[in-house]
């Protein structure tokens, strides 16, 4: 079947030489090789598909492979053809992410909000349990099915009287056939089949999560007592199909399934911690607009962080631009020198940079006070603290800016200059009017790019000032916050997460970033024309 | 004199000012790195000793070596891959001229615009169900990270080529292909060698960028031998901040190591006149 598919291309039918898409042996073998692998890949890929009856995901990758082998072997679709490798990696790792993402900015989805209804019923029914008189007792042996370190726990439960043994996890108990278990004579499980029993050592490394593992049953739920005892509890809370509701069956009070909120509510309002994912509608993004104490700080916020883009990104460019236009003549001398040095900055990781520069800020016995002699709290005021994150982004950004701007340098011919000059032009002249407009060509597209990564710049904060200074009247925003790094705190931070929230604000920011782009992105037409 | 200052001067100068500001925070770094006490509070800008006890200790004390590996091996296949696959999109759209075109290239510039970071949960769950179905891409994995940075291989680097390649004349390519070259000889014999400079450029862009990606690393290597270095890095002055900043420094400064060894490699495409020699045809 493969050689079918690759025979095609040996025998071009048609005689245009623009469409044929081989060029020479080499080139034809190459792409032989390469379709090939694509084959292999697809076959190794689809087993699990099958295996595990993923019909969807096997369908999507058969399609997208005889597309890519039609791609290939036609003669049509040029410009396709080199744009397919990118794009499948692009939908599959970038825009299927995003698409998922912000799918959920219509749900509650969240701590306390992951699952089904029927998950939620089921957890806070095995929560509820407890041991009560006359509870089912049974031995207990911890298991896993992987690294005992980390690997899921089994608990395996010897019934006292028939000695038979059930595997169970949080998704229920089932029987294990006598042949594959070895039980000893405390009706502890010694060995199991498809199971690594744990030791005691090991066991008690775990026992947080041990005494959190529930396995329902039908009548409640089997909890561990120890690490060598189990008992079947009943559960004190039961779901209610009549009333849709969660009753306790010591007190009797109710808590009714509100679908709105995905979760059961009392009747004075209280909410039971656990429960479901439901669609919201626009509710996450009306929040942002008219809960006040989001809405104000929201718009602080964006004022600084759009400031905090512009500023990074054009002082960047200002002074890569000035060095590279220094450097860019044949009568510096030393200037592999200069420019080896001047880009050590972009050598250093940029992460453990910030987290130094975090420290040579430091009051005490920071570098910058040192040096200066001076004793500034810099990330105490609004305005030193702001001035300090725009000075570490000048010095991570500006080698960037000095590398495109010398490549785009060289690559403007030097006649046109030359040229300039001759007829009269001044040198600021011959720049403002011949070069400058050549460079923007090639460095507005960065340029746009360089402010949507300033604009979500998230360790350029996070790593130095974590937002700092926070006003007395609101810890969660402060004044160096980027939208990012205040998203990330109110969705991530203290409250549990909140994610289908963090997406609606993701998306508002999203916008914003978008607008601005597609605006700038209107004046890019304008340049390419001008040398086109 | 002064026509030298006018033309040559000022721009030592301007190098030599710059070039202060750029090199204090390095050579902190650097005397912090030999400190012999290995804290932040006795590190000075001027080193006050010098020993290699912070290197032995990093190397002895965590899996710093294979940290270095991982990051390596990582940085230069994705940054290698995805440079190819801009070229060839930058290529696409800087001389094709196809329905779609313009769509296409605004919807690369949108969709890097997304906050990436917030999508990781999004990340999470897709590559959990992947390592279930394939382990040899899932988690902990170098391939499976790679596969996710080349993910965004056609964001900004494809902005930068196509910006290149516009400025490279159509006549070269037009010529050519009435001489009987098709469209790929074109592009890998005529306008590849040509970008070469930009390429470099670009490769090196991407490099640093992947040995520095620290926020889907995090999440993605869990395993103490699969981490790279920042994720390691940043594991030792999570807890530990004033005693382990000697090694902390030391790492950083080992980490620069490849991103300097690349820039050297890459230096020599990186000079001047490769293209005005291809104006001239």
């Amino acid at each position: 079947m493969t050689a079918t598919k690759l025979g095609g291309p040996v025998a071009p039918v048609r005689p245009a030489p623009a469409g044929d898409p081989g060029g020479g042996l080499a080139g034809r073998t190459v792409k032989i090789v390469l379709l090939g692998l694509t084959v292999a890949i697809a076959v190794w890929a689809a087993f699990p598909l099958i295996e595990n009856e993923m019909w969807t995901g096997l369908a999507i990758l058969l399609a997208t492979t005889a597309g890519l082998l039609y791609l290939y072997l036609t003669p049509r679709h040029i410009p396709l053809k080199y744009l397919a490798p990118g794009t499948v990696l692009l939908l599959l790792f970038q825009v299927f992410p995003v698409l998922y993402t912000a799918s959920t900015a219509f749900t509650n989805f969240g701590d306390g909000h992951r699952g089904s209804k029927q998950e939620a019923v089921v957890a806070i029914q095995t929560a509820s349990v407890t041991q009560v008189p006359g509870s089912r007792q049974y031995a207990l042996t911890v298991a896993t099915t992987g690294d005992p370190a980390s690997g899921p726990l089994v608990f395996l439960v010897t019934d006292p009287v028939t000695r038979q043994v059930s595997a169970g996890d949080a998704d229920g108990l089932a029987a294990v056939p006598p042949g594959d278990v070895t039980v000893g004579s405390t009706g502890r499980v010694t060995a199991a089949d498809g199971y690594t029993v744990l030791t005691a050592g090991q066991a008690s490394l775990r026992s947080a999560e041990i005494t959190a593992l529930a396995v329902p049953t039908a009548a409640g739920a089997i909890r561990s007592s120890g690490l060598s005892r189990a008992y079947e509890g009943r559960a004190g809370r039961a779901y209610d199909e009549g009333c849709d509701c969660i009753r306790d069956t010591a007190t009797g009070r109710t808590w009714t399934a509100d679908e709105n909120v995905g979760a059961f509510v009392g009747a004075d309002g209280d909410r039971l911690a656990q429960g479901w994912k439901v669609g919201v509608g626009f509710g996450n993004f009306t929040r942002v607009l008219t809960d006040s104490a989001i809405a104000g700080p929201f718009f602080r916020t964006l004022v600084w962080n759009v400031a905090f883009a512009v500023a990074s990104t054009g002082g960047t460019f200002v002074l890569g631009l000035l060095l590279a236009m220094a450097l860019h003549s044949p009568r510096v001398r030393g200037r592999l020198t200069y420019r080896v040095l001047l880009v050590l900055p972009y050598a250093m990781p940029s992460f453990a940079m910030l987290l130094v520069w975090r420290d040579m800020f430091n009051t005490d016995f920071g570098l910058i006070n040192g040096l200066f002699g001076s004793d500034v709290d810099w990330f105490g005021g609004s305005a030193s603290a702001r001035l300090a994150v725009i000075l570490v982004q000048l010095w991570l950004g500006y080698p960037y800016m000095f590398l495109v701007a010398t490549g785009a340098l060289q690559a403007i011919p030097r006649e046109l200059s030359e040229a300039s000059r001759i007829d009269g032009a001044s040198a600021w002249g011959g720049f403002r009017r011949i070069t400058l407009p050549l460079l923007m060509v090639a460095l507005t597209p960065l340029l746009i790019s360089s402010f949507a990564f300033n604009f979500n710049n998230f360790n350029a904060i996070y790593l130095t000032t974590e937002g700092a200074p926070f006003p007395a009247d609101n810890p969660a925003n402060g004044a160096t916050d980027l939208l990012i790094t205040y998203t990330y705190r109110i969705a991530f931070g203290g409250g549990g997460a909140q994610y289908g929230y963090a997406a609606a604000i993701s998306i508002f920011i999203f916008l914003i970033v978008a607008v601005v782009s597609a605006v700038s992105f209107r004046r890019t037409r304008h340049l390419e024309e001008v040398h086109s | 004199m002064t026509r030298w200052i006018q033309q040559v001067g000022w721009r030592h100068l301007v190098g030599v000012l710059v070039l202060a500001f750029a090199l204090v925070p390095i050579v902190f770094v650097v005397s912090a790195a030999f400190n012999p006490l290995g804290t932040l509070s006795s590190s000075e800008l001027v080193p006050t000793g010098a020993s290699f006890g912070n290197f032995t200790r990093l190397f002895s004390d965590t899996a710093f070596g294979r940290w270095f590996l991982n990051s390596a091996i990582i940085a230069s296949v994705s940054s290698i891959a995805s440079v190819f696959i801009s070229a060839l999109a930058a290529y696409a759209f800087s001389r094709r001229r196809f329905r779609g075109r313009r769509v296409g290239l605004l919807s690369v510039l949108l969709i890097q615009m997304f906050p990436q970071f917030l999508a990781i949960v999004a990340i999470f769950l897709i590559f959990s169900a992947v390592t279930d179905l394939w382990p040899a891409i899932g988690f902990n994995t170098s391939w499976g990270l790679i596969l996710l940075y080349l993910g965004g291989a056609l964001g900004v680097n494809t902005w930068l080529m196509k910006g290149f390649f516009d400025t490279l004349p159509r006549e070269l390519d037009e010529s050519a292909t009435v001489d009987g070259a098709t469209h790929a000889q074109v592009f890998f014999r005529i306008l590849l060698p040509l970008v070469a400079p930009i390429l470099a450029v670009t490769a090196l862009l991407a490099f640093i960028g992947t040995i520095n990606e620290f926020l889907i690393a995090n999440v993605f290597l869990t395993d103490a031998g699969s981490k790279t270095l920042p994720v390691g890095l940043y594991g030792l002055v999570a807890g530990e901040r004033n005693a382990n900043f000697g090694m902390f420094c030391a790492g950083t400064l080992l980490t620069a190591i490849p991103t300097v060894l690349v820039f050297q490699l890459l230096q020599r495409y990186i000079t001047d006149g490769l293209t005005a020699g291809a104006v001239k045809g």
